[in-house]
């Protein structure tokens, strides 16, 4: 852990958490502590009014007039997709699709590049520790294709077993589909191993990033990365956009999936041509306001000092993890070296849907339930758990509250 | 703790979900229907008996999940064992109008006295679908579960 004094001299928690209104308000009577982040973090105050001038100034549709207010707007949309190629480190502009989130991103791989190509028996290997959005799209293409998929266990501390990961990959393995943050256990998947393992035996591998690009930085080029998924919302952005992040010489070969405006080039009775990546896949009209927000979140983010706010946030997981461990009636589910700041726990006798409401009424919100995780849950065997995820605008109060809430929820429920 | 708190974990509530009553599976069951909330995973199991004019002759349950879910299904089979079929209709749909806070003046006195510390749940909007699941469930049975 970094020393206090080093984190305060380059990243100022208190001033930052002045940057998002909401967290001034109060719920129930009581200051909110918003430990819910990883399900969707809250955006500052620079974020909305962004989006608020971009759309009271220069909105129009993008890509389609010639008037003035258009051509503003497709700068303005363009110039947020360089935004993303460069939080990314992506090679080109052209490599960033723009989504409605990191689901529709992750569809967009399975329906335009695996399904065409994809044979009875050919096999995708993918964690325990998926998030439904990384598992649904695969098993559409064990349904309809015959595709089979392998799964890769997790340590009992959480933590992914890379040899087994690697052991997985056969001739068969047509991608390796990985999350580069568990929503539920914080582990973080080595992503350049693996991507290193996937290539030596011809296998390609999309990461899911909605957590983790949040939390650490991304060099696609530096992981040699096939697919690399974001979300707006998590990134202290809006909620409707996210992107794709596919080599070159993939989207070239990716059949289209959305067919519509935008994304063609020539349309007759008879036939139709296609436009280039990245608006073969961007039919119809786009998230715009949505993506000049999303291109402000991640310059509000990228303005900070990262290392220091992954610090900051680090100094915040162990801060609880060391106060829960008063709690002989908590087990901490998920402790894998190095993993990011989410923590997950089961408590004896209480549900977690009773501790989340009975923490909600202290003003503290945390996600309960399965986190859209089922695979995982089942691996844990528990049916669901409460998780505190921290972001950049969290303190140790927030804990300190969270501490005193599960005394609490116990004395009631214990 | 706040009033709002007191009144959806009453100790009559916590009783429930520590000790159901009834509790296990049932092998001569007539009629049985299975559960599931899929937002938090909870689930439960109803197993009945119903006579041929469709008094319950008996009922039991069996499940998982949160104290609310718990407790609602562990009462639910403690006041519909013995009750007709008109009787357990309006005893569920008594329920169900408590529970959203909405007027449940056509319950029995002595039902709605039993059933009054389920009330604190309307003001936890987010959690009526914990309480409701069991009746929900006993419905299908009855609707749909003959074994």
């Amino acid at each position: 852990m970094m020393a206090q004094g080093k984190i305060a001299a380059s990243f100022d928690a208190e001033k930052a958490r002045a940057d998002f209104t909401i967290l001034s308000r109060q719920v129930y009577g009581k200051p909110l502590v918003y430990l819910d982040s990883g399900a969707s973090a809250q955006k500052p105050d620079m974020v909305l009014d962004t989006m608020r001038d971009f759309a009271t100034s220069e909105y129009a549709n993008v890509h389609r007039g010639v008037h003035f207010l258009s051509a503003a707007a497709t700068d303005r949309y363009e110039a947020a997709r360089r935004t993303v190629q460069k939080f990314l480190g992506a090679a080109s502009e052209e490599e960033i699709v723009f989504t409605k989130g990191g689901t529709e991103a992750i569809n967009l791989v399975a329906y335009s590049h695996l399904m065409p190509v994809i044979q009875p028996g050919d096999e995708i290997v993918l964690s325990v520790m998926e998030h439904h959005s990384n598992i649904v799209p695969w098993h559409f293409l064990r349904e309809r294709q015959g595709a089979v998929l392998r799964w890769v266990d997790v340590r009992d501390d959480g933590s992914l077993d890379i040899e087994a990961l690697d052991a997985a990959i056969g001739p068969k393995t047509k991608l390796v589909a990985i999350t580069h943050m568990s929503n539920v256990l914080g582990t973080i998947a080595p992503l350049k191993d693996i991507v290193a393992r996937a290539h030596a035996k011809g296998a390609l591998v999309l990461a899911d990033g909605c957590q983790g690009a949040v939390h650490e930085k991304v060099d696609v080029q530096a992981l040699d990365i096939d697919f690399y998924v974001i979300t707006g919302h998590k990134l202290y952005g809006p909620t409707g956009i996210g992107a794709l992040y596919a080599k070159k010489a993939h989207l070239k070969t990716m059949r289209p999936f959305n067919g519509g405006g935008e994304m063609i080039r020539e349309v007759s009775k008879e036939r139709i041509t296609y436009a280039d990546p990245p608006a073969r896949f961007e039919a119809g009209t786009p998230p715009i306001i949505e993506s000049v927000g999303l291109a402000a979140a991640l310059d509000y983010l990228t303005g900070l000092d990262r290392v220091a706010v992954a610090a900051h946030e680090q100094d915040l997981l162990a801060y609880a993890r060391q106060q829960v461990r008063q709690f002989n009636w908590l087990r901490v589910i998920g402790d894998a070296p190095g993993k990011g700041a989410i923590l997950s726990f089961e408590a004896d006798g209480m549900h977690a849907h009773d501790l989340a409401t009975i923490l909600d009424r202290e003003g503290v919100a945390v996600r309960a339930g399965h986190h859209c995780a089922q695979v995982l849950m089942e691996r844990f065997g528990v049916a669901s758990t409460s998780r505190a995820s921290f972001a950049l605008y969290n303190n140790r109060s927030d804990v300190d509250a969270l501490v005193a809430g599960l005394s609490k929820a116990r004395g009631i429920l214990g | 703790m706040d009033n709002a708190l007191r009144e959806l974990y009453q100790e009559v509530i916590l009783d429930h979900s520590r000790h159901p009553r009834h509790y296990g599976s049932m092998d001569n069951a007539s009629h049985k229907a299975e559960g599931y909330n899929p937002l938090c995973g909870d689930k439960v199991t109803v197993y009945l008996q119903l006579d041929a004019d469709g008094r319950v002759s008996d009922i039991k349950f069996e499940g998982k999940g949160c104290a609310i879910s718990q407790a609602s299904a562990s009462m639910m089979v403690d006041m519909l064992k013995g009750r007709t079929a008109a009787e357990a209709d309006r005893l569920m749909k008594g329920f169900l109008h408590l529970v959203k806070g909405e007027d449940a003046s056509d319950l029995p006195e002595d039902d709605r006295e039993r059933l009054e510390v389920m009330g604190g749940i309307s003001a936890f909007p987010m959690r009526v679908k914990c309480a409701t699941l069991a009746w929900h469930t006993y419905k299908n049975a009855v609707e749909e579960g003959a074994t």
